[in-house]
């Protein structure tokens, strides 16, 4: 692990101690998982601490678990221009999470197309509609329970 | 059937009859939006007072159809994505793929990577320039553009058949081996388009019309371009130094030398001129990749559960036919776990994050495009600013429907 991650790591320890389930490393990429109630301060720090510096957020994403009670994990990547370096953080719920847009801009349209696709619900969101999908569908296609081929309709 | 449902458009629809504003739709069908993007423009007068741009009309569904797919199937899904970059979008995916698996790839695959890598940036900053100027009014250096990009599609067809949907990299290295006759035809066109480029800069940088249609439009300042996430040429117009060939270099960029165009007002002017500057960078590290070049070497890894066997073995050898058989009907198996590999794109960070079960299918895979996170920038370039520069801000950031939609 890079040496300013192994700080970032720890200052995320010493802040929110049990509320992060697990810290993975794997191919050099290190990922954080965190308890839903903690979701928005942990990403509030990671953007305003110096030495996290996590200014850019990349990427959020989510996937889906059915068999599991919380069947969403929200995937986010972050990185930091001036440190260079890189985190995946990542949470699970089952249908509601607060907003990102009021720390970075870019959960606009990210979070529209995790709604759109797995019908995760932010709350907070200005602007919340489908983004990829027609406006009137219905279903939310990325999900595992809808077919890859779709429904008989389209 | 399903009813028609009657859905709020959001900022209302109820414009009262006299009244100023007027809601007007550049259609997903219409010259200068890229493709088939639609932006719903509320107007008063020629003033941009609401700029709504609506993706969606080119999703195929990508990233399901990869869940379905083993992964070597997946390369030609990429193709598809910015499809004036097949290449590169090749590259993005196996890259994390490989990172995965953690596949090493031999060198004379990476360089050759590097070289087609370069050559393809080349090609899409030339359609941008194209389309951009053609769209602001200048008629005649699309031409231009369109007759150098010509070779560097005659140099992806010598090397793989194809002039779009190239899927020339593989996981582990690439298809095959360049065919004879490939080094010197690079040379030759980046002698060439060393000296076409100063041709596009006379046709263009100091046009008065061009200049005054692009200078301050669509300034985006650096600590805003940062929050919306512009990556790449956007980002880098505003005076933000973040390239990934740099910052995170992957193939042999930390070998070579080249510069980094940053631009200082994050205008539109400033996004042209940093393109045009990573062009000619672009030929500067081909030249370098070329010299550097080894001879003779594998261009696909040494690993038999991944690569597939060479066909002459296949084709005369019983275990190594079983094996092709076996691997193709089924695929490989990965390891369990997650990686995201990104390029350095022509549109910005262009990443593949892929979560994997164990099996030979993702389980999931998602696809950081560029341009769709770059063009969350276009209502702030716009609002407040006139018809004519919505055009102007859409050439700017320079999208691919293939890319923003998927």
């Amino acid at each position: 692990m890079k040496e300013s991650l192994q700080t970032v790591v720890q200052k995320l320890q010493e802040k929110f101690g049990d509320n992060i389930l697990n810290i993975a490393e794997f191919r050099d990429e290190v990922t954080v998982r965190v308890k839903k109630p903690v979701w928005f301060d942990t990403l509030q720090f990671l953007n305003d601490d110096p030495d996290c510096n996590f200014k850019l957020l990349v990427d959020e994403t989510a996937a889906d678990y059915p068999l599991r009670e919380d069947r969403f994990d929200i995937i986010v990547h972050l990185m930091s221009i001036e440190i260079k370096h890189r985190l995946r953080v990542k949470t699970s719920t089952s249908e509601r999470i607060p907003t990102l847009y009021p720390i970075w801009k870019t959960a606009n349209w990210l979070e529209r197309e995790v709604y759109d696709l797995f019908g995760v619900i932010f709350e907070g969101h200005p602007d919340l509609r489908r983004i990829l999908m027609a406006d009137d569908w219905e279903g939310f296609p990325l999900r595992k329970d809808y077919p890859v081929e779709g429904y008989d309709d389209f | 059937m399903q009813d028609v449902k009657d859905y709020t458009i959001p900022g209302g629809d109820n414009f009262a009859q006299g009244e100023k504003r007027m809601r007007l739709n550049m259609g997903p069908q219409h010259p200068s939006t890229h493709g088939v993007l639609q932006v719903i423009v509320d107007l008063e007068g020629e003033l941009v007072v609401r700029c709504d741009p609506v993706p969606g009309y080119l999703h195929r569904g990508t990233e399901k159809l990869a869940e379905n797919k083993y992964y070597t199937q997946i390369i030609p899904l990429t193709d598809r994505l910015d499809y004036l970059s097949p290449f590169n979008n090749n590259l993005a995916y196996v890259m994390a793929v490989e990172k995965l698996l953690g596949l090493e790839v031999p060198p004379r695959a990476q360089w050759l990577r590097l070289i087609l890598s370069e050559l393809q940036r080349i090609a899409s900053h030339l359609i941008w320039y194209g389309t951009h100027v053609m769209d602001i009014g200048g008629i005649t250096p699309f031409l231009y553009a369109l007759r150098d990009r010509e070779t560097i599609l005659d140099i992806f067809e010598m090397c793989c058949g194809a002039r779009l949907t190239v899927s020339y990299c593989r996981i582990g290295g690439l298809m095959a081996d360049v065919p004879a006759g490939f080094v010197e035809k690079v040379d030759d066109f980046v002698k060439l388009f060393q000296k076409s480029i100063k041709d596009y800069h006379k046709l263009v940088t100091k046009n008065p019309i061009f200049v005054g249609r692009t200078v301050g439009v669509g300034v985006i300042a650096p600590d805003d371009a940062v929050s919306l996430g512009l990556t790449g040429p956007s980002l880098r117009g505003s005076g933000v130094n973040l390239d990934l060939r740099k910052a995170e270099p992957y193939l042999y960029y930390d070998q070579l030398d080249f510069e980094v165009p940053l631009g200082t007002k994050g205008d539109s002017y400033d996004r042209y001129l940093v393109r045009m500057e990573e062009m000619a960078q672009s030929t500067r590290l081909i030249e370098q990749a070329l010299a550097k070049l080894p001879e003779k070497g594998p261009v696909k890894a040494d690993d038999p559960k991944v690569m597939l066997p060479p066909k002459e073995l296949a084709m005369s050898r019983a275990e190594e036919m079983q094996r092709h058989f076996y691997q193709v009907i089924h695929g490989f198996p990965t390891p369990v776990g997650e990686a995201y590999a990104s390029i350095e794109g022509s549109k910005g960070e262009l990443g593949f994050y892929i979560i994997s079960d164990g099996s030979s299918r993702p389980y999931r895979m998602k696809i950081r495009a560029p341009s769709f996170v770059n063009l969350q920038a276009l209502p702030m370039m716009t609002e407040g600013r006139m018809l004519a520069d919505v055009i102007t801000c859409i050439g700017t950031i320079d999208i691919v429907l293939g890319e923003v939609d998927r």
